[in-house]
């Protein structure tokens, strides 16, 4: 068993580099492959984490009547975060909220004396409810809008906002929608060029296969070097397109941070290298595989 | 040892063999003549089960050539050593990985893989040329290899289909006689060909077929095409 795999390997190494030209042409289908692959994989967490930091601005503050007392605040804090759509909700008190608007017009003399002239605070306290999805905002909105809890409700900034979020979250919907299937096309073009491009080198072997039939082989002993070779493939292939993706997001990475604040896409890259390696030599390994599985079947059967 | 029995074999309409039946002993040396597409690549395909007959029996040794599973092909091979006119040797390979191919496919142990190859390639006189490849060799060294790799692993029967077709009368001399070498080592050879110089020279035992048909099969036979 032992000498057997030996063999096959033996075999898959000598046949690979006996065969340069088809291993070399092969192989740069295989790094165009896995690198059209490993750039749909880097491409979608970029759009996700694009698109999650604009959902993320998306909101709907209440502002409170400054008769209602703390306690029914809270307790409405607590029934909103009980709400399967609802993601978060921060309270900002009366106090916080002058806190707020004293930084925000530090520099702006006549605001703050305006505000020393009316001795009290003159702002609401707020909740400031983010969503899980923001198509759920219409139906937190329906809620807050509702006859039980209007009462001490001074203000809900989705009534004047209500377009531009309903706006922009079919927009959210439609490019997740969007990348998910041009990722599925894409990649499944890729696939199949790669997969066609071993068929026909296993193919233009045939003869080979024909011999090695004819002086006895099993079937395992001439499908072993054709996995093999998969296998090798797949690594290789994976090994260059990543070292190819490499510079490219080493440099593009920066101005990806302008775009998305906090999105460090070169960390993200070399955090998760490795998966990405083992995803790639994993997908040009089951690609070189089921490739030969199928071109050989063929011929095994004689 | 080996026995077709009422053997047809019919593509697409017409027959390619028709009631063929024959016995073969061990030890002996076949010549299988006839005119092109008389049907002896036929036989040949049938008894290595590269085809399958329409109808009738063949046998091999213990094996019921005609029922095995694609699957159990390979062990049966291993027992019958080929040789063709086109050679079907690996071009990625070298002579005597050509030949050591055949021992390694039915699981020989390294050493004696080590042993037998060289002294098989002496035999057929290439050991000058153990690490060409094949578009390195020329046609009368190309079928040598491919002899070495028949017998290399001992088997029970040598085939072999117009080996001499592609070769000039010296090479062609030097192939038969390397067959005659290996028959008196005790492996029956079967030998398709339509060369009357061979056939007359062996004086051996000659089956004759004529569309399909067996229509002489004599001990000591001379090449006649009536
Ligand atoms: N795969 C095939 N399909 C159809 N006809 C075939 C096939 N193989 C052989 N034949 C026919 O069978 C007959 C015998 O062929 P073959 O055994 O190759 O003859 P030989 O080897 O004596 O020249 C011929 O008429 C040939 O055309
Ligand atoms: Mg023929």
């Amino acid at each position: 068993m032992a000498t057997t795999i030996y063999r096959i390997i033996k075999n898959a190494l000598s046949h690979l580099v006996r065969q340069r030209l088809l291993f070399g042409a092969t192989l740069v289908v295989m790094v165009m492959t896995l690198f059209a692959f490993g750039s749909l994989i880097v491409g979608n967490h970029v759009l996700t984490s694009a698109l999650d930091s604009i959902q993320n601005k998306i909101d709907i503050s209440v502002y409170f009547k400054t008769t209602t007392p703390e306690d029914q605040i809270l307790a409405m804090q607590q029934t909103l975060e009980q709400m399967s759509e609802v993601k978060n909700v921060q309270y900002i008190s009366k106090d916080q909220a002058l806190q707020n608007f004293e930084q925000q017009h530090a520099n702006d003399p006549t605001i703050s004396q305006a505000l020393t002239e009316l001795g009290s605070n003159p702002l609401s306290a707020s909740l400031n409810i983010k969503a899980n999805n923001p198509n759920n905002y219409q139906d937190i909105a329906n809620y807050l809008n509702s006859t039980s809890v209007n009462s001490m409700i001074e203000n809900v900034s989705y009534n004047q906002n209500q377009l531009v979020i309903q706006r922009l979250a079919a927009i959210l919907n439609i490019s997740r929608e969007a990348g998910i299937i041009l990722t599925i096309v894409l990649a499944l073009a890729a696939t199949l060029i790669a997969f066609n491009t071993l068929l026909i080198g296993i193919y233009s072997n045939r003869e080979e296969v024909e011999i090695m039939r004819l002086v006895g082989a099993s079937n395992a002993f001439i499908r072993g070097p054709y996995v093999i070779e998969g296998v090798i493939y797949g690594i290789i292939a994976a090994l260059i397109s990543l070292a190819i993706l490499a510079p490219v997001i080493y440099f593009t990475s920066p101005y990806m941070q302008v775009f998305i604040p906090g999105f460090d896409l070169w960390g993200y890259f070399t955090a998760d290298l490795f998966l990405l390696f083992i995803y790639e030599a994993a997908f040009g390994s089951v690609i070189g595989i089921i490739s030969s599985m199928i071109a050989l079947r063929r011929y095994l059967k004689k | 040892m080996i026995a077709f029995q009422d053997v047809y074999k019919k593509y697409s309409g017409h027959d390619a063999l028709v009631d063929v039946s024959f016995r073969i002993s061990p030890k002996e040396f076949v010549s299988l003549v006839g005119r092109s597409g008389a049907g002896k690549s036929t036989v040949i395909k049938m008894l290595i089960g590269e085809e399958r007959p329409t109808s009738g029996r063949i046998t091999f040794g213990k094996y019921d050539v005609v029922k095995l599973q694609p699957k159990e092909l390979p062990q049966l091979r291993r027992h019958i050593g080929t040789i063709f006119q086109d050679f079907r040797l690996l071009p990625t390979k070298t002579a005597y990985e050509n030949v050591s191919f055949a021992l390694e496919v039915a699981g020989q142990p390294e050493k004696e893989i080590e042993t037998l190859v060289p002294e098989v390639l002496d035999l057929v006189g290439l050991s000058d040329k153990a690490n060409n490849f094949m578009n390195e060799l020329s046609g009368g060294e190309k079928q040598r290899v491919a002899i070495a790799r028949a017998m290399v692993n001992r088997p029970e029967v040598v085939v072999a289909d117009e080996p001499t077709g592609n070769l000039d009368p010296f090479n062609t001399m030097e192939i038969i006689n390397l067959l005659k070498k290996i028959n008196e080592l005790g492996t029956t050879i079967i030998l398709a060909t339509h060369n009357k110089d061979i056939v007359n020279h062996l004086a051996r035992r000659v089956i004759t077929m004529e569309n399909g048909r067996i229509i002489r099969d004599e001990e000591n036979g001379r090449y006649s095409l009536a």
